[in-house]
Formats: C-alpha cells, sequence, structure tokens
C-alpha cells in the first residue's frame, strides 16, 4: 500500500459552526508534494466544500499562506516529506478573521498598504519627451530586497504586536514604504515619514524580529523598521535642533 | 443545511480568535524576546544605583562609606551579581541586534553583518578601557 500523511485542516463555514473545528483527511504521500499538493488533493477527491486560496504555486503571488504546524508559511513551499510521519496540522493565518475554512480577511492589511503611498512620487512628473527615468545598479540594490514582498501576510501572522494591536501598520506595510523612500527615483519620503513615524506605525513594532525569519522571500520587514526608526530619529533632532532647516 | 444561513455575502460573519495573554510562552523565539525586554528592568535598577551612589557622594565621605557598607551586604551582592548578568544579556543581544538597524554602505556595498557588530564590540571594549584606566588613576 502506498504511504499516506494524515492532514488536520482548520474548517471553519459560518452557516454551520460559531467556531472553527479540525477535520481529518488521509492523503497520499509523494516527495515532491507540498501542503498545498495535499490540499488540491482533498479538493479534487475527498472534499470539494474546502476553502482556501491559492494560484501560482510558484512562490510568487502570495496567496497561499497558512499555518502549517504552527509556523506560518507558504503552503507552496512547504513540503510534506519535512513533516513526515506527520500529522500536519493546516490553519488560517493567525491574526487575521477567517472568513470561510482557511481563507483569511485581508481588508485591513489591503487599507494599510495603501496608506503608506506604496508608489512613485515625484514632486513634478518630468515630460515623457525627456524620457524614462534612470537607475544604475548601485542604487537598485539599496532597494531591491524590499521590493521582493509579494504581500503574502505571513510576517503579520508571526508579528504578536500585529496580534495585540490591530492598528498597527505591520511589517511588510512599513517594508513596503522603505522600498520606495529608498528608491532614488521617489520624492514622497517627508509625505510617507508623517504616517509611519506615528505610534501606529514604526514604534509600535517592539522588534521581535520574527517578521524576518518567516519572511518566504528574505524581504528582511524587521531590518527595514529599525532603519526607519533611525531615520525618523535622525529627522526629528534636525527638525528640533535646526528649525530653519525644516522641511 | 441551515435554512436560515447568517453568512451571506454582505454580511460574513468573520471567526476572530483573542490573542492570549500567554503568547509569549507558545514559541521559544517569543519567550526570548519577552526575556529581553525584561532584562530592561535590570538596566533600570542599575542606573538608580548608581544615582544613589552619586547622591550618597555628594553627601560626602561619611555617607559614602556607609552607601559602600550597605552595597556589602549579601542580599545586594547577590542581587547585583543577578541584574549585572541581565545586563549583559542585554548589552550582547543589542549588539547582535544592531546591525539589522544599521544599513551602512561603503562604495555602493553594503556593509557585512559582522562587521558592525565586532564595531560595537569595539567600542565597549575602548570605552570599558578608557574607564579602567581613569579609575586606575590615570
Amino acid at each position: 500500500m502506498a504511504e499516506t500523511i494524515t492532514l488536520e485542516v482548520a474548517r471553519y463555514r459560518p452557516e454551520q459552526e460559531m467556531e472553527p473545528t479540525f477535520q481529518q483527511f488521509e492523503v497520499p504521500f509523494r516527495k515532491d508534494w507540498v501542503v498545498l499538493d495535499a490540499l488540491n488533493y482533498v479538493k479534487d477527491k475527498l472534499d470539494t466544500s474546502l476553502s482556501y486560496r491559492w494560484s501560482c504555486r510558484m512562490g510568487v503571488c502570495g496567496s497561499c499562506g497558512m499555518m502549517v504546524n504552527d509556523e506560518p508559511k507558504l503552503t507552496c513551499a512547504t513540503f510534506l516529506s519535512d513533516y513526515m510521519p506527520g500529522p500536519v496540522r493546516v490553519e488560517p493565518l493567525r491574526n487575521f478573521p477567517v472568513v470561510r475554512d482557511l481563507v483569511i480577511a485581508m481588508t485591513d492589511f489591503m487599507a494599510k498598504l495603501q496608506r503608506v503611498k506604496p508608489w512613485l512620487i515625484r514632486e513634478q512628473e518630468k515630460p515623457l519627451s525627456e524620457g524614462e527615468y534612470l537607475q544604475t545598479p548601485e542604487q537598485l540594490d539599496v532597494y531591491k530586497q524590499f521590493s521582493m514582498c509579494i504581500n503574502c501576510l505571513i510576517c503579520y501572522a508571526a508579528c504578536p504586536v500585529y496580534g495585540l494591536d490591530p492598528h498597527f501598520l505591520g511589517p511588510a506595510a512599513i517594508a513596503l514604504a522603505q522600498r520606495y523612500n529608498r528608491d532614488s527615483r521617489d520624492q514622497g519620503s517627508q509625505e510617507r515619514l508623517d504616517i509611519l513615524s506615528q505610534h501606529d506605525g514604526i514604534w509600535g513594532c517592539t522588534f521581535v524580529g520574527e517578521c524576518t525569519k518567516v519572511c518566504p522571500k528574505h524581504v528582511d520587514p524587521a531590518g527595514a523598521i529599525q532603519q526607519y526608526k533611525l531615520e525618523a530619529t535622525k529627522e526629528w533632532f534636525k527638525s528640533f535642533l535646526l528649525p530653519w532647516g525644516a522641511k | 443545511m441551515n435554512q436560515t444561513p447568517a453568512y451571506t455575502t454582505h454580511h460574513p460573519r468573520w471567526y476572530r480568535t483573542r490573542v492570549s495573554t500567554y503568547w509569549w510562552s507558545r514559541k521559544w523565539a517569543y519567550f526570548r524576546f519577552i526575556v529581553r525586554e525584561l532584562t530592561s528592568i535590570a538596566v533600570a535598577y542599575f542606573v538608580v544605583l548608581t544615582l544613589m551612589q552619586i547622591h550618597a557622594l555628594r553627601q560626602g565621605a561619611e555617607a559614602y562609606a556607609e552607601f559602600q557598607e550597605w552595597l556589602r551586604r549579601p542580599f545586594l551582592i547577590t542581587l547585583n551579581a543577578i541584574s549585572l548578568f541581565f545586563v549583559l544579556y542585554h548589552a550582547i543581544t543589542w549588539f547582535n541586534l544592531a546591525p539589522k538597524a544599521i544599513a551602512a554602505r561603503f562604495r555602493g556595498k553594503r556593509i557585512p553583518d559582522v562587521l558592525i557588530t565586532a564595531s560595537n564590540y569595539g567600542a565597549w571594549l575602548a570605552v570599558s578601557a578608557g574607564l579602567v584606566w581613569l579609575l586606575s588613576g590615570g
């Protein structure tokens, strides 16, 4: 008989139950299968009512983030073989409201992301005829790491501050703000500073550092936040000591 | 199926979990973080102790001798030894975290973390050596 592994999947069907329960599924074990493959097997063969998000299955779209044995993971990059002999417990990402089964509501993050203005801000756009904004490889290197973020929200699930205080802007939103602040073509850092330097922004972070450890794209949001704390402090001293130099 | 479903497109009934008060006990990394936060109390304690020492010094030689006598109590020696351990833990973890906050670049390349940590330890050693030199009478 072929080898199998037990999957314990959190189910929440708001029309049936008041709180999530666990359902066990026996799925075939294959060396090259990730947790997402096992969920797809359940959906195809065992229970078509299971709800979860996924799209690219290659670590780019950021849809399939879930808790796997209590750790936030991209399920498309988490191999079943690492959890043998099982069972593997799959739950929706922590710190977010659950809509259904493994699907979380990400509305809060979307609003926060928009607040930090993650786009290039120019004081004055140059006319098209003058061509594109050029950038050297060194200038790209300054922000490239932060631009790797795929909005999978795994860092939010690992962040106890966000769990305790949902107003906290959170790791990914701040890292993405830094991605634009560091961009040589951007001129909007002052606008973002006003949003990021609030209590709910960078100062909410207590530097637990878990966001960086769990990030599947090695973005280092904890680093982005601490670096920004230094920059914001410098800005504050500048405006305090040199009021005439304030922007 | 329930005839009056509470779940519709426009009124989803989301399930929200509450974070447990003991969230830090669930994971080793969280626990380490809380311990580090608590070591700040030892740092604050040493600040208060130093202020008390300066105050005693200002009161004159007799008061200072009295203060030193007070410090020799076994209870305070134990307390200070434990606090010193926590302060060292705090300082060492601080130095190890420092490279995260400093993204210094040299000739277009980011300075490696090890160098930043090493320079922090170097500064610590230099200040300590300076203090020893000062205390041993210059």
